[in-house]
């Protein structure tokens, strides 16, 4: 299969504007006759709708939540990239640009990321507009702030809740479309399975969380802005019902998995608790604005209250390596070098299996600098967050921090016009894989979503509803019965069980087992062990689930359930991807391919490539399918931020 | 690890809408003084399932308080005892060793019981849809700094803005009112120049269909203030109804609003 990213050629600044000159538009009159799905309602998909409602087209939306304003985007703290060069410090979109290419350690598309940073600059025109409260100077201009990976200021924020209002932006949006009767939104419902007629994608099919009905929807194109797939750690930064069965069954219908090694590990989390932990709590990462990274010089210290350890005695170790970046390296470096310290036994907080799992990032001097009142400012609802979770006020004891899973990369391979190789199936937001490369700078989740679905769904949807040929097909069609069949299978299938153990400890086992073997440091023999070990877990899931209650009835337990059998199936292929990328990039860390100063070593002659793997009917035995990258306007070179 | 803790729950459970629902007792001898009172639920509904009993249905997210997912009435307070927090941003060392607690759904006619502590909010939804935005589309606006907007108005919107949905004003307040959660919306919008052109059309559109959807009215207990998990204030339950009775002046035509679903 040759993969074909249908990325326009010639100069960078004008691809995208060549490229919507290029595409096919469809008659304002009969936008109305086209019906556009959209599953997800999270920057991605709720501003896709709102967007492609208002253009007039016929949408159908869906989510899991009771409500769309629930997506995880609302739980985004720290900010929004845009090249608005608002601070005159020298910013561009080219510079927007070339961060993100090289945040992304060369993994990613040009073109893709060009367009993105060019649109960064609307999207932020259109959220003011919205009415979304950014944070303002005294002159009553929008405020900026720094953010991991740029030496600019470029981030916009509200608080420490622009993901929030940001979303409720989109909801609102939505909301509107809602009302005007050019959206239809089902809430509480989930989507099992697409429905593919003649290898294009024509609908899907949902379970009705509340009264279990399995249903068809039909429509002319499927947009999936489901998310990521971070929750397979079962301990992440991600909501408790994030999942990626909507883009697992689009896989195993087709489309090309593209990436799945690549997990963000976040270095700036509260560290667990205790065997109960059901998720680990962010800590935005623009605390490191402000705040300092260190862990004692000897492991003797560790034990001590930090404020009884001398200044000569603590080890600054971010500055110290990286001075120019200092605190503000990128999310895979900090987080690897967190772990580094703690692998040494100079962590800090409970032992946990035998290791103190913890750094300082104090605050100490940004008080004692600026006031307590100026921090309190920009971060008062991050401090209160953690006195509440942590029990420990960080105004006058240092934070203790560990990375954690946040943000996957990896996703389902799409084009440039965000379509993946089933035609008619979009993919948008963190549910593909197209933007961030092998690592995603900090403020650029964001930015992407919103990018997406204001500003090139509406596009590409256009363009290939404009051209496509589609054949009526209604319920009775024998693919879209057959699909519905398969899905009520599956469902009858996890009820019927009668074993002993209940999802969440398989859940808790799967996780383990890919934080231990693909987390932030990986090699062969664990990988390899991984991939043995992960198809007998599933075996197990098979004849030893525990499951109560009946489907036709909110049953939570049943939902969690299903989500764990597809990320069964999914850790498998990350461990696989990580095993097959033999270099280390960005957050692909592995330990066999390290520079002597122990950074990420690439090896661009055998992996300048995407890793696209293909469902073959067996979990474990996909093929992989490669799509080449091409640099022509940053030349690769080896991250440097020291 | 600290001491564990010996815990007593009177669950409220309740299978359907029209199930007259009861409480349910049950025990926990070993709750971390560390663990979330979710996680609490959490080992509880392990506990059940392991014995083949179907586990207590919530609702949750997110779990770091910022989605509104959940929401539990705890020893008659919504998202319990301690102030400016979520449930699941409750840890159970607020609570002590042998405590006895009872945990309720959100109560209002607006919300009806899906099942056990599960409440249906669209209600709140379909408020927003009746008016609670800025008509704009991608591709209109001007530059994001052409208007300047005073930072303490910015400031003034996003204190309402913080509002998560989370319906625990409704479920404190004794006529189960809505008027927070639309105050703060319609200040929001409002307080900032962006939303002028539709204010008090919004506010209209907005009140009317809180009441159709069957929200009480509010008659100043300011529960909801004490409950709400973002503090928001009651001062924007009295901007909202200055903006309603300048709206009534302005036009005295009504927007009847929709039929609650």
């Amino acid at each position: 299969m040759e993969l074909l990213s249908n990325a326009p050629s010639g100069p960078i600044e004008s691809r995208w504007e060549r490229h919507r000159f290029d595409m096919k538009l469809v008659n304002p009159a009969n936008k109305r006759k086209y019906r556009v799905i959209v599953v997800g309602t999270g920057l991605a998909g709720g501003a896709g709708a709102a967007t492609l409602g208002e253009l007039g087209y016929n949408v159908l939306s869906f989510c899991y939540q009771d409500s769309p304003r629930r997506a995880h985007s609302i739980a985004a703290q720290g900010g929004i990239n845009a090249a608005k060069n608002y601070q005159n410090d020298g910013d561009s979109v080219f510079r927007l640009f070339y961060d993100t290419v090289k945040g992304g350690d060369f993994r990613s598309r040009e073109s893709n990321v060009y367009r993105l940073a060019q649109v960064s600059v609307d999207i932020i025109d259109q959220c003011v507009a919205q009415g979304v409260p950014f944070a303002r100077e005294y002159g009553g201009l929008l405020a900026n702030r720094s953010f991991g990976g740029a030496q600019v200021s470029r981030t916009f924020y509200a608080r420490g809740q622009t993901g929030q209002q940001l979303l409720l932006g989109a909801y609102q949006a939505l909301s509107r479309q809602i009302e005007a009767g050019s959206v239809k939104m089902r809430p509480r419902t989930e989507m099992l399975d697409v429905i593919v007629v003649d290898g294009v994608a024509r609908g899907v099919v949902t379970r009705d969380l509340v009264s279990g009905k399995v249903e068809a929807h039909l429509a002319d194109a499927v947009v999936l802005a489901t998310g990521g797939y971070g929750n397979v750690f079962f301990l992440s930064t991600n909501a408790k019902g994030c999942n990626a069965t909507a883009i697992w069954r689009a896989h195993r219908r087709g489309a090309l998995f593209a990436n799945p090694c690549y997990t963000q590990i976040h270095p700036t989390c509260i560290p667990p608790s205790g065997d109960y932990q059901s998720k680990l709590t962010l800590m935005s990462e623009s605390l490191r604005n402000d705040g300092r990274v260190w862990v004692p010089k000897n492991a003797d210290d560790c034990d001590k209250d930090p404020s009884a350890i001398a200044e000569k005695d603590r080890d600054y170790y971010l500055e110290r390596i990286y001075p120019s970046f200092g605190n503000l390296v990128p999310r895979d470096i900090a987080s690897r070098r967190a772990k580094m310290v703690c692998d040494e036994g100079r962590g800090v907080g409970p032992k946990v299996d035998g290791v103190r799992r913890g750094v300082y990032l104090d605050f100490r001097d940004a008080i004692k600098r600026l006031g307590q009142k100026v921090v309190a400012e920009r971060y008062g609802n991050l401090f209160d967050m953690y006195e509440r979770i942590t029990g420990d006020n960080p105004y006058k004891a240092p934070m203790r921090i560990y990375p954690a899973t946040h943000y996957t990369m990896g996703g389902l391979w799409v084009d440039y016009n965000l379509m993946s190789n089933v035609p008619g199936l979009f993919v948008a937001g963190e549910a593909n894989f197209s933007d961030h490369g092998a690592n995603r700078l900090g403020a650029s989740a964001l930015m992407q979503g919103l990018a997406d679905g204001y500003y090139v769904l509406p596009y590409v949807l256009g363009n290939y509803l404009a051209q496509a040929k589609l054949e009526k097909v209604d319920d009775s069609h024998a693919e879209v019965k057959k699909t519905v069949k398969e899905v009520e299978a599956r469902v009858a299938k996890l009820i019927a069980s009668d074993g002993k153990r209940t999802p969440d400890s398989f859940h808790r086992e799967l996780g383990n087992l890919i934080w231990e073997n693909c987390g932030m440091a990986r090699k062969k023999s664990d990988l390899e062990s991984a991939i043995k070990r992960i198809p007998e877990l599933r075996e197990e899931f098979e004849s030893n689930l525990l499951i109560t209650g009946g489907g036709e009835e909110l049953n939570q337990t049943l939902e969690k359930a299903g989500r764990i059998a597809d990320f069964m199936e999914l850790g498998e292929l990350m461990c696989m991807d990580a095993l097959a990328r033999d270099e280390s990039s960005g957050c692909h860390f592995r330990e066999e391919h390290i520079t002597a100063e122990g950074e990420a070593k690439r090896d661009d002659e055998h992996f300048m490539h995407v890793a696209a793997w293909e469902y073959t009917g067996d979990a474990s035995k996909p093929t992989l399918h490669k799509e080449p990258l091409n640099y022509e306007f940053v030349k690769p070179s080896t991250r440097s931020y020291k | 690890m600290s001491k564990p803790m010996r815990i007593t729950l009177n669950v409220w459970r309740q299978t359907g809408p029209k199930d007259p629902g009861q409480f349910e007792r049950h025990e926990l001898t070993d709750v971390d003084e560390h663990m979330s009172f979710l996680e609490m639920l959490d080992v509880l509904n392990e506990k059940l399932l392991g014995e083949g009993k179907d586990p207590i249905a919530f609702d949750h997210d997110c779990r770091e308080g910022i989605c509104g997912m959940c929401g539990i009435v705890i020893n008659g307070r919504p998202h319990g005892p301690r102030e400016a927090t979520t449930t699941c941003q409750l840890h159970m060392r607020t609570f002590s060793d042998g405590d006895e607690i009872t945990i309720e759904p959100w109560r209002a006619n607006a919300f009806p019981v899906v099942k056990d502590l599960v409440v249906d909010r669209t209600s709140f939804d379909r408020v927003v849809q009746a008016g609670g935005y800025v008509s704009v589309r991608a591709g209109s606006p001007g530059d994001a700094n052409e208007i300047p907007i005073p930072k303490k108005d910015a400031d003034a919107a996003m204190d309402a803005a913080q509002c998560i949905g989370c319906g625990a004003c409704v479920a404190a307040c004794p006529n189960a009112s809505a008027a927070l959660f639309v105050g703060a919306k319609v200040s929001h919008l409002g307080l900032l120049p962006q939303g002028q052109a539709e204010r008090f059309d919004r506010v209209r559109k907005m009140v009317a269909q809180m009441d159709l959807e069957g929200f009480g009215h509010c008659t100043n207990h300011f529960e909801c203030m004490a409950a709400c998990p973002k503090e928001i204030s009651v001062d924007f339950i009295a901007r909202m109804n200055r903006d309603m009775l300048s709206a009534m002046v302005k036009e005295k035509d009504t927007v009847p609003g929709r039929k609650p679903r």
